[in-house]
């Protein structure tokens, strides 16, 4: 492959501090690579892991979930919440054979878009060098054949 | 309608353990009704068939077939195909077929990891490392196994399906009330009800009938069922650190596993609208721990050893990931 | 999947697509034309029928467009690419209300912020804004439309401390024709600005301008004043709050007592006054506070009092001509119903005793800031003599510390904001009052509003000594000659580049400001929240200085963070200003971004039951489900996320939205030889 594998990263945000983080980092111009796409949610607390699942299951290669610093949050401590929810997902996601590096929290207060704007360069290297995921669905086009054709051992 | 007028019925096991013909057997006398209101067309575990009987029938000729078992193989594909073809009812009937059960376990896994562990396991005697051949000539001609696909897929993921029962297996009580139901429907006096249904079952989780009395929740502590000394028989199971799938397993079944102290396992899959069983249990169970330390809450999660085996232990082939890496990727990717 | 696309034709979406060029902002990075072309073709099947690009979405004619296309072009849908929600969204939902579209049926997708102004490769921006638009586009179609919330505002409020910046709010609103019920823990109202004794720039008597203000609030028809009591517990949401006053025993009765004074000066008992001496002075068991307290009525101080300790003297019952002291009086708990909460609980002061090398506590001539402004008080324990510790010795020298506590990461990390200026004061006040040798010992002059820093240069040329650098010690334990008797004061002075040891009578410890020390209890009781340095919340540190989070709950004064009285003044009337256009409206529309259960799915498992820091989320014991007060939910969405069963949707935010949305940010996100394929049967 001459080109290099460009990640797909999907991020959640929370309306009150990352988001504005990111808005923050737009108004100063800070640059950031093009792999992620923000999604927009009230607060962390709203981050189901099944978003989490969805995002990679339809071909993200990473997914990085931000929020407000721990007591600070808008809604008081519904960060806690995301990370409790953070913690058993990245331990269960191992279990599929899914790098948990594949999946980050990081916080980030509304004043914060450098700092956003780092951890999300620093996230796409990550992913990068970890390389693609691409959850596949097309397991109708899987090689069965592949498969069918196991070694054949005369007894 | 058979020559006899009465409607065909037909019940196949795919990819599956049989609990689910034992259930329906277990509705004791009403089998007669099935008995004295349909023909059994098809129903390997009851009555001798060949495939290419219902090759031979006509499409949509079959009113009512109960399809279980997940989808591994070619001849599981193959059946689905046929019986879809040829009913017009197709009822995906148990977790095996809703949502891909035990079998879909073994998603986790590839098929190298699987021959061997059949075909070379600790029981196995297999010195030359002989696995399965497709296809072997003898005098007679080829025989032919059916080719065993990746990874489970459930009856949907192949076929339309019209209606879901789920359960491991569904109670015999709720198997009774469906075969009333159709025999009103065909009487008139009701309604099937809309396309992709899921009958049988609740319309909530499993804490709707169970009768333990809960609290707010708030857990410093999950224990393995066989660690616990005493269970509390009155408590909520969740609120004693024993991990119950009740809150997010579908309603239906009566809750009588906690009712005699075993938690919840989930076999009656996800409550309605849900697409990912296994992250319902993530989020309600995380949610609930008692701590804002990332490392302390590790270390009560410690308690929770294989949360894909517990969240995901009906649901894997159905949930929106299907399978782990290793059942896809092969190591090719 | 969208299970949109299981949908009968005529309930398809019509949408209308706007990639905004916002001049060379968005359109110098993205090629929005392509966008909008893209769009049409791309996502026509989704629904997309109009697809345009415009220079400025936002501006009158670009909002026209948008009116003018769901008029005649039937859109029941709208995406606008162009900038931020936080800037933008409130405008296209108006345009769209005003073309008779539910304005929640719209979607603001950012590519500027996001894209533009953040990436540099052409192509890829424009590939990444396509992606934002698909997803946005697929989230639009799950929107649904939706009502604000309207609630009716009860036009009573509560405040809840008496100090300069609760009175300044009270008497606005009372002033206004309004109830207003006033609660303060302490006897009196008049908080800490009623220990002042002058008060700067202007040197102006606390007491003087305070107790006009205090009389007000104490004489007015439309304030119920309830001192020595506290609120107990806060239930309800805006508009419609209970809450519960616990109103402790006085012991005396308040319709009888004329507030003659003769109990408090005939007690036997006399013990040193903690609280409003700072242990300067003493009061009697029973006691006013201070001689201009409001309300007048004494209270009966159980700890000290001879009667509750072994049942003798009741001297005052027996001196008292009207008969109002009631030793059998029992607390009242009151229950008061308001729309609007206003908290003006103030400060307290930095113990400091915290920082034993400046000798607090050990060393006699020591003072802290409130003990010297009891002293300078004419009506104070010293009659306004400065004195030493012996009550008669006049300083010939004082030194005053600045930032004790204060800009001191061991201690409390923030400036005090008032401490330059009282030290300033205190200065001047020494020296008038003794002549002595003034030493300011500061680490900047922080002298910021209006005639402070004339009030500054006037110290100075009062000929007080001012040294840069933060004092290392206060000591008796003298080293060189002339240090004999006196303390002295261990400071590296900055500008003169050495250190100097700086004999001194007394020493003033500006103490820094911090929260009282319940106000982490007194939050959770209302349901906001503090900063990491203890401080109440602000909505917004800029934009909305007295709102808080908790629509409904304001604040006002020192407990937002350190400030002088004339900000303390403005801030009560800020607050009261709020409260009084609620009140005047008669109802609130909350955002429609709501958490409902349905009751049918809800199984009663209680997991969410602990989730909500609003107290919203309540459980019907007998009905075997919960249930979700919408007023009181403030939208996170964390239940949403965590019901294990499906059974609470969010509005605004929904499982549907968030999912269409992430389908729509991939669909178009690989290159053009990776495919997601679904399965489909056979």
């Amino acid at each position: 492959m001459s080109e290099q594998f460009e990640p797909v990263i999907i991020g959640f945000t929370c309306n009150w501090c990352s988001y504005r983080a990111a808005d923050m980092a737009g108004t100063a111009r800070i640059k950031y690579p093009p792999n992620i796409r923000l999604v927009r949610l009230m607060c962390s607390g709203r981050l189901d892991p099944t978003f989490v699942l969805k995002a990679l299951s339809e071909g993200a290669d990473g997914v990085l979930i931000t929020g407000c610093h721990p007591g600070e949050c808008h809604y008081l401590e519904q960060n806690y919440k995301a990370l409790r929810r953070y913690r058993l997902l990245l331990k269960t996601i191992a279990q599929m054979g899914i790098e948990p590096e594949r999946v980050k929290l990081v916080w980030a207060s509304a004043a914060e878009g450098v700092q956003l704007a780092r951890a999300i360069t620093t996230f796409v290297e990550e992913i990068r060098a970890l390389g693609p995921l691409r959850w596949p669905l097309r397991l109708a086009e899987m090689d069965i054949k592949e498969t069918a054709a196991v070694e054949e051992v005369v007894a | 309608m058979s020559d006899n007028g009465k409607p065909k019925f037909a019940m196949y096991w795919a990819a599956s353990c049989g609990g689910c013909e034992i259930a329906v057997l277990n509705i004791n006398e009403k089998i007669l009704d099935v008995d004295a209101n349909f023909e059994v067309v098809f129903w390997p575990v009851a009555m001798d068939a060949k495939y290419k009987d219902v090759e031979a029938m006509p499409d949509k000729s079959i009113l009512l077939t109960l399809f279980n078992g997940g989808i591994r193989n070619e001849e599981n594909e193959h059946l689905a195909i046929l019986l879809r073809q040829k009913s017009q009812i197709l009822v995906a009937f148990g977790s095996c077929a809703t949502e891909g059960c035990i079998p879909g376990l073994a998603n986790f896994s590839n098929t190298d990891q699987i021959y061997e562990a059949v075909y070379e396991g600790v029981s196995t005697d297999n010195p030359n490392h002989i696995r399965p051949q497709y296809n072997y000539e003898v005098p007679e001609g080829t025989l032919h196994i059916p080719a065993f696909y990746p990874a489970l897929r459930t009856l949907d993921q192949v076929v339309d399906v019209d209606y879901y029962m789920p359960g491991c297996p569904p109670e015999s009580h709720q198997i009774a009330a469906v075969i009333d139901l159709v025999l009103k429907v065909l009487n008139g006096e009701a309604e099937l009800p809309p396309k992709g249904a899921v009958i049988g079952a609740g319309n909530s989780t499993v804490c709707d009938e169970c009768g333990r009395k809960r609290h707010v929740k708030s857990i410093t502590k999950f224990v393995r069922i066989h660690e616990v000394d005493e269970i509390d028989p009155e408590l909520c199971l969740l609120e004693q650190g024993i991990l119950c799938n009740g809150p997010a397993t579908r309603s239906g079944c009566g809750a009588r596993c906690p009712g005699v102290g075993a938690a919840c396992i989930g076999c009656y899959g996800p409550a309605e609208g849900v697409i990912d069983y296994g992250a319902r249990l993530m989020t309600a169970v995380a949610s609930v721990i008692d701590s804002n330390d990332p490392d302390e809450i590790d270390a009560i999660l410690e308690g929770i050893p294989d949360p894909a085996g517990s969240f995901y232990r009906f649901s894997m082939p159905h949930s929106l990931l299907r399978m782990a890496k290793p059942a896809w990727s092969n190591g090719n990717r | 999947m969208s299970n949109k696309q299981n949908q009968p034709q005529d309930e398809k979406e019509r949408i209308g697509v706007y990639v905004c060029h916002c001049g060379s902002n968005i359109a110098g990075v993205v090629d929005v034309e392509d966008v909008a072309v893209w769009a049409k073709e791309e996502l026509g099947d989704q629904g997309v029928v109009v697809s345009r690009d415009y220079k400025f979405m936002c501006s009158s004619l670009g909002q026209e467009m948008i009116e003018n296309d769901i008029k005649e072009q039937g859109l029941n849908r709208v995406v606008v690419a162009a900038c931020s929600p936080h800037l933008h969204e409130a405008t296209f939902r108006k345009a769209c209300e005003r073309a008779g579209l539910n304005p929640y049926l719209s979607e603001l997708v950012s590519i500027r912020e996001q894209v533009s102004w953040v990436h540099t490769d052409k192509e890829k921006a424009t590939e990444k804004a396509k992606a934002m638009v698909a997803g946005g586009v697929e989230r639009v179609i799950e929107n649904e439309p939706l009502e604000p919330l309207r609630v009716p505002i009860h036009p009573a409020t509560l405040v809840v401390g008496g100090g300069i910046a609760g009175i300044q709010a009270a008497l606005e609103i009372a002033d206004a024709g309004y109830q207003v019920y006033m609660v303060e823990r302490e006897p009196s109202i008049g908080g800490h600005m009623a220990q002042f004794d002058k008060t700067f720039p202007t040197l102006d008597c606390a007491a003087c301008i305070l107790t006009p203000k205090m009389v007000s609030v104490g004489e007015h028809p439309n304030i119920e004043l309830l001192t020595w009591s506290e609120v107990e517990r806060v239930e309800g949401y805006v508009g419609n709050f209970s809450v519960t006053v616990r109103k402790r025993p006085r012991y005396v009765d308040t319709d009888l007592c004329t507030g003659c004074g003769i109990c408090w000066e005939k007690c036997p008992k006399k013990v040193i006054d903690e609280d409003f001496e700072q242990g300067l002075g003493y009061r009697t068991a029973v006691y006013t506070p201070f001689p201009q307290a409001v309300p007048k009525y004494p209270v009966i101080d159980t700890e000290s009092c001879i009667f509750f300790a072994n049942g003798k003297c009741k001297a005052c019952e027996k001196l008292c001509p009207t008969g109002a002291i009631n030793f059998d009086q029992e607390e009242e708990i009151l229950l008061l119903e308001v729309g609007n909460i206003i908290i003006a609980t103030g400060f307290d002061t930095f113990d400091a005793r915290r920082i034993p090398e400046y000798g607090y506590g050990r060393l006699a001539n020591v003072f802290t800031s409130v003990e010297f402004e009891r002293m300078c008080n004419a009506a104070g324990p010293t009659n306004g003599e400065v004195v030493l510790r012996d009550g008669v010795t006049k300083p010939e020298a004082v030194g005053i510390v600045h930032c004790v506590g204060s800009r001191d990461r061991n201690y409390n990390n923030y400036c005090s904001v008032i401490c330059c200026m009282s030290s300033l004061k205190f200065a001047h006040l020494v020296k008038e009052r003794t002549g002595a040798e003034v030493y300011n010992f500061y680490i900047d002059m922080r002298t910021a509003y209006k005639d402070y820093d004339e009030f500054y240069q006037r110290v100075m040329e009062e000929g007080v000594l001012f040294v840069r650098g933060r004092v290392a010690e206060i000591t008796d334990a003298t080293r060189n000659p002339g240090e004999e008797g006196k303390l002295v004061v261990q400071v590296e002075d900055t500008l003169a580049g050495r250190q100097r040891r700086i004999p001194v009578d007394m020493a003033i410890l500006s103490v820094g400001l911090q929260p009282p020390s319940d106000t982490k209890e007194v939050a959770q009781r209302f349901g906001i929240s503090c900063s990491a340095s203890g401080w109440i919340t602000e909505k917004h540190p800029k934009l909305d200085p007295v709102a808080t989070m908790t629509e409904g709950i304001f604040i006002a004064g020192a407990i937002q963070g350190p400030k002088d009285i004339p900000t303390s003044v403005a801030q009560g009337a800020a607050a009261a200003a709020r409260v009084l256009g609620r009140i005047n409206k008669g109802e609130m529309y909350l955002e429609p971004i709501r958490a409902t259960v349905d009751p049918e799915k809800c199984s009663g498992c209680r997991i969410c039951n602990n989730l909500c820091p609003f107290g919203a989320i309540i459980f019907h014991e007998d009905l075997m489900v919960t249930e979700i007060n919408h007023a009181l939910c403030q939208g996170c969405g964390t239940c949403v996320a965590a019901c294990p069963a499906g059974a609470i949707s969010g509005t605004g935010f929904s499982n549907e939205q968030v999912l269409s949305q992430i389908e729509g940010l991939l669909a178009y996100s690989f290159p053009k030889d990776f495919e997601l394929v679904e399965m489909v049967p056979a």
